[in-house]
């Protein structure tokens, strides 16, 4: 996985899957399958609405083993078969606080590349993005910064 | 943190700061190194400076250039959390896609 930062409210995340695309897609679409990949494994998933269209909602809620829960919602922009998902995301709580993810699938050699382009409104908006009750990580080192340097330093080239 | 990415997003700053992480320096020598001219160099350090990523010191005649790392945590802790968050995901969709291969053929339509 290669995490770019674009700029100030972009991020770029691509990955290569072992599937064909139009697996990755159904996975992706599936109310079935999404609640199965998408929430923190601590979490259950659930999904209460997923209208996969133009204009169509979706609402999922990751469930905490003492029954504290957070909710996300948003609405589908684009939905292109096999090939591309746009959708609004916001966290509840921090409601009004919209972001934009772009999921690109292109597939070569039985393979698939899957490229997300997550588009903050604000900064404030990328920097609300993970008060979804995930905890800190405060075990940051000195060496990382080097990975960090060259992540910013993508975006530069 | 948002100072951060903006004062970062510029190709010469972030020079200047790959540069500073391996010892605090000052403008003139920062500006040889980097081939770049002296009043340029202070104009990018008086932003890193105001985004907390450089702080002064006074040596004799000197104004000697060096790095806080406190800033740089603060937006690596932001992209760990993020990056632990899609990895997760990513893996989770592993097994979700090998399930699906296995079924392929077998029974389309939604799984279980």
């Amino acid at each position: 996985m290669k995490v770019t930062v674009i700029s100030d409210t972009e991020i770029l995340i691509t990955r290569e899957f072992d599937a064909p695309r139009d697996l990755v897609f159904k996975a992706m679409t599936d109310p079935t399958l999404m609640p199965r990949w998408w929430g923190p494994r601590r979490y259950k998933t659930v999904v209460d609405t997923m209208d996969v269209r133009p204009g169509g909602k979706w609402r999922m809620r990751n469930i905490a083993a003492d029954g504290g829960e957070h909710a996300f919602r948003g609405e589908y922009r684009e939905v292109d078969p096999p090939e591309r998902v746009v959708w609004t995301f916001e966290y509840e709580p921090l409601a009004g606080h919209v972001s934009i993810e772009t999921m690109t699938l292109t597939e070569r050699d039985g393979r698939t590349l899957l490229t997300v382009r997550d588009a903050f409104a604000s900064k404030e908006d990328r920097d609300g993005m993970l008060q979804s009750g995930m905890e800190s990580g405060a075990r940051e080192t000195y060496e990382r910064l080097d990975e960090l340097l060259a992540e910013l330093k993508g975006t530069a080239a | 943190m948002n100072a951060t990415f903006s004062a970062l997003a510029e190709p010469n700053r972030l020079q200047i700061v790959e540069l500073l992480r391996h010892r605090p320096l000052p403008v003139g020598q920062i500006a040889e190194r980097l081939r770049m001219r002296q009043p340029q160099v202070s104009k990018h350090l008086r932003v890193l400076s105001q985004a907390g990523l450089v702080q002064v010191r006074p040596l004799a005649q000197q104004r000697i250039y060096g790095l806080r790392t406190e800033p740089l945590r603060e937006l690596d802790g932001w992209l760990e959390r993020y990056r632990r968050l899609w990895d997760e995901r990513f893996e989770q969709l592993d097994d979700v896609l090998r399930d699906l291969e296995r079924n392929k053929g077998k029974t389309d339509g939604h799984g279980k």
